[in-house]
């Protein structure tokens, strides 16, 4: 936190803004896997898939409904989804009706691969002709045309939705297992993401996305945020005395003002959110439910014989843990107003918040927002550190030493070595991370 | 004829590429097996380590160049991969010793080995990055072909030409060799009979007087063996990006979990079960359908079962597949 007001004196409050908004995100998501690693010990490598879809939930709300994509092939885009329920229950019923054998799992075997080639067929014409709609600015069905907040929630069903498909399949599996299965399944769905264009654009990007807060250019011209400028700076503006000087410092003002609002707004927004994950999950961990989950977590028989439902525990906290980092998802794409599924890559979206969650301390909420904000920090602020290094350390060489330059021309690359390094020396002199996990009896 | 042009496409298209490309995955496989079957951890650093290997092989390879030494006809890279492994074994030794060896004497579950896997992966990607960048490189010379297309039309006649090149016989050929001698070391030797029975049961093999630090050793000395030949021969087919590398790391999971983990043999196998299943599904089966078929049923559409964007879907998808009916693989691995 001190780290972060230092970088707004230093090098600008817009910067300093942005990494504090893109903290609380970030914190937001550790808490989703904190949930899920340290109250129950689940080991989910797919946050990233459940982040995307936070981030589509953002599209299909805010975006505005493209009319003739949805008469050149909503109808067959409509029966599709019906199809796909059709096939659920055909699935489900015969799951229920007979026996298991051979016969019955060739059986469901034919009706996806069945359902599979009806949908293309139905599909695919539309498909293309939604796409071809345009396809410079829209080329998809666009969504709901409603205030972005509402995919806040959306997302988290989202997340939550995909998360009760995965927990079905993979929750049975040793940790490792789990580990892989969910890394792998989340690069399905960023897959599809990226390339079902009549749905998200694909890499072609949604971009303009509404926002929740006023924009900079307007703010620019209301007259009370003027006069707020003003007022907040008249020290400065005192100083200077011709009157075109102080039009011109003020006008400056204005606009460096706005985005700092701007983002004031976003930062606002989304401590709510926070603060209110933190009551929630604090909450529930002290509750007999957080008991159960610790008991589950530490030794799963046990547990088991005194008569708790492991399996529809371990789901449901599944659920829950990924519907939080759908909701970071859906923020994320709130606060940058666009949606690029080519940038949703393992090593960001997953693997840098485990690093929070263990950095920060497991099964402690507010270790996980610790980790959320330290470890953010130092990946935006590691290039200018390493850089600062460089020089130190290269002070010797001449500036036009090869070694030099290639050491500066490779410096965003030092914030891997450090987050590496990072992690395991917490690993090893501090495993249960920065702010371990303490639960007081009371 | 027509039959034999429509052979003649699917071993172009689809059979030679996916045995080159399943030879890659399956080395990278039997490395992930290996590591999980005896250290008992998934390695997530894997597809890192093997850019780690490959990049050491490049530089070697620059250096022979600039030498002006070459292999003629073959690339100078075969010759800089000798020196490549000595290397890369000092460097699994190396992190052996300073990284994971301190939760092995602590019996650290096996999730947070995996972790420190984690943490391994950032720093080899970071040095990576930093001592060769992350662009794309080439560094294959030498011959590019062994037979080209139109060379095998004028030979035979046919419509449809064969391409081989010789990085994909050099491929599957250094594998062939590479995994016998591994096969024969792991089913043959004391060594390798005492790396398997502590794999199977770790106490009963220290109470046969097994060495857990020599098989320790000796597992990173054959990963460092693997990961550099695996990762130096995807770079001389394809080239040489880190990224790419990272992202191979999920195909390659996927082959060894298909062939049950910690089971060598399923690995190999699984490499190839990924490479054909990602090929077959995703090739524009039309040109073949208009050699095979009457010309009255030729296909209007590309007769496509999924498009080429699903490549790594399809991998996932049957380790998902695998995963819900047999957990241990086709070929029974590790009970998990």
């Amino acid at each position: 936190m001190g780290l972060i007001i230092l970088v707004g004196i230093f090098q600008s409050w817009n910067v300093a803004l942005s990494i504090f908004n893109m903290c609380l995100i970030s914190a937001v998501m550790t808490m989703g896997a904190n949930i899920q690693w340290g109250y129950a010990g689940l080991i989910n490598f797919g946050l990233m898939g459940y982040a995307a879809l936070g981030g589509l939930a953002a599209v299909l709300i805010s975006a505005e409904p493209v009319k003739e994509a949805w008469v050149a092939g909503g109808f067959n885009i409509l029966m599709c989804l019906w199809l796909i329920v059709v096939m659920i229950f055909a699935i489900r019923f015969v799951l229920k009706y007979f026996k298991k054998s051979k016969f019955r799992t060739y059986g469901i075997a034919a009706i996806i691969i069945a359902g599979i080639v009806i949908i293309r067929i139905t599909s695919e014409p539309s498909i293309e002709a939604i796409e071809s709609v345009n396809p410079a600015t829209t080329g998809f069905l666009g969504g709901l045309g409603l205030p972005i907040m509402f995919s806040w929630i959306v997302g988290a069903f989202f997340a939550g939705g995909l998360a009760f498909v995965v927990g079905k399949v993979a929750l049975g599996l040793r940790a490792d297992y789990l580990a892989i299965a969910t890394l792998l399944i989340s690069e399905i769905v960023i897959a599809i993401i990226k390339h079902e264009d009549w749905l998200t654009r694909g890499v072609k990007n949604v971009i303009g996305l509404d926002r929740p807060v006023p924009y900079e250019v307007e703010l620019q011209t209301k007259e009370w945020f003027i006069n707020l400028v003003a007022k907040f700076n008249s020290g400065k503006l005192d100083l200077i005395g011709s009157i075109s000087d102080k039009q011109a410092a003020l006008n400056q003002l204005v606009i460096e003002g706005s985005s700092v609002f701007v983002k004031l707004c976003y930062s606002g927004l989304f401590l709510m959110v926070v603060i209110a994950l933190l009551i929630v999950t604090q909450k529930a961990l002290y509750s007999p439910w957080g008991r159960m989950m610790r008991a589950i977590r530490d030794n799963e028989e046990a547990a088991n014989a005194m008569g708790k439902n492991v399996v529809k525990q371990h789901l449901l906290i599944f659920i829950l843990g990924s519907a939080i980092v759908g909701i970071a998802g859906a923020m994320l794409v709130t606060q940058d107003g666009l949606f690029t599924p080519g940038s949703y890559r393992p090593m960001r979206y997953t693997f840098l918040i485990w690093v929070m969650v263990i950095v920060g301390g497991s099964g402690n909420n507010f270790g996980a927002i610790l980790g959320g904000f330290a470890v953010w920090f130092l990946w935006i602020e590691a290039a200018p550190i390493a850089l600062f290094l460089i020089n130190l350390f290269t002070a010797g060489l001449a500036d036009t030493h090869s070694l030099k330059i290639h050491l500066i021309e490779s410096v965003p690359y030092f914030r891997y070595l450090m987050m590496g390094m990072g992690l395991l020396l917490i690993m090893r002199y501090r495993p249960k991370g920065i702010l371990p996990e303490k639960i007081e009896i009371k | 004829m027509d039959f034999l042009n429509a052979i003649i496409l699917l071993l172009n298209y689809i059979f030679v590429p996916a045995l080159t490309y399943g030879s890659q995955l399956a080395l990278g496989a039997i490395f992930v097996t290996l590591i999980y079957g005896i250290l008992r951890f998934a390695n997530f650093a894997t597809g890192d380590m093997m850019a780690f290997g490959t990049m050491v092989t490049i530089l070697i390879t620059w250096y022979f160049q600039s030498k002006g030494i070459s292999l003629g006809v073959l690339p100078t890279a075969l010759l800089a991969i000798p020196f490549a492994i000595i290397f890369m074994i000092g460097y699994m030794l190396f992190i052996d010793k300073f990284v994971f060896r301190y939760y092995r004497v602590q019996k650290s579950p096996p999730v947070q080995l995996a972790m420190v896997s984690i943490g391994v992966m950032f720093v080899t990607q970071a040095v990576v990055r930093i001592i060769i960048g992350p662009s794309d490189r080439r560094f294959f010379d030498g011959e590019k072909f062994i037979i080209k297309a139109g060379e095998f039309k004028e030979m035979t006649g046919l419509n449809e030409g064969l391409a081989i090149k010789s990085s994909q016989v050099i491929t599957i050929f250094v594998t062939l060799v590479l995994v016998s001698i591994l096969f024969w070391f792991l089913n043959k030797t004391k060594t390798g009979k005492s790396m398997r029975a502590y794999s199977d049961n770790e106490d009963l093999a220290l109470l046969s007087g097994i060495d857990p630090k020599r098989v320790v050793m000796i597992t990173w000395i054959i990963a460092g063996i693997l990961a550099t030949i695996g990762g130096a021969l995807y770079g001389l087919d394809k080239s040489f990006k880190p990224f790419t590398y990272f992202n191979n790391m999920l195909p390659i999971f996927a082959a060894a979990i298909v062939g049950g983990i910690g089971n060598p043999f399923g690995a190999f196998l699984g490499g190839y079960v990924i490479a054909f299943s990602e090929i077959f599904l995703t090739y524009a089966y039309k040109k073949f359908f208009m050699y095979v078929l009457p010309e009255s049923m030729e296909p209007e559409t590309l007769v496509q079962l999924l498009s080429t964007d699903y490549k790594f879907a399809v991998s996932f998808s049957i380790l998902v597949i695998v995963l819900l009916y047999r957990p241990n693989g086709i070929f029974k691995g590790k009970v998990l």
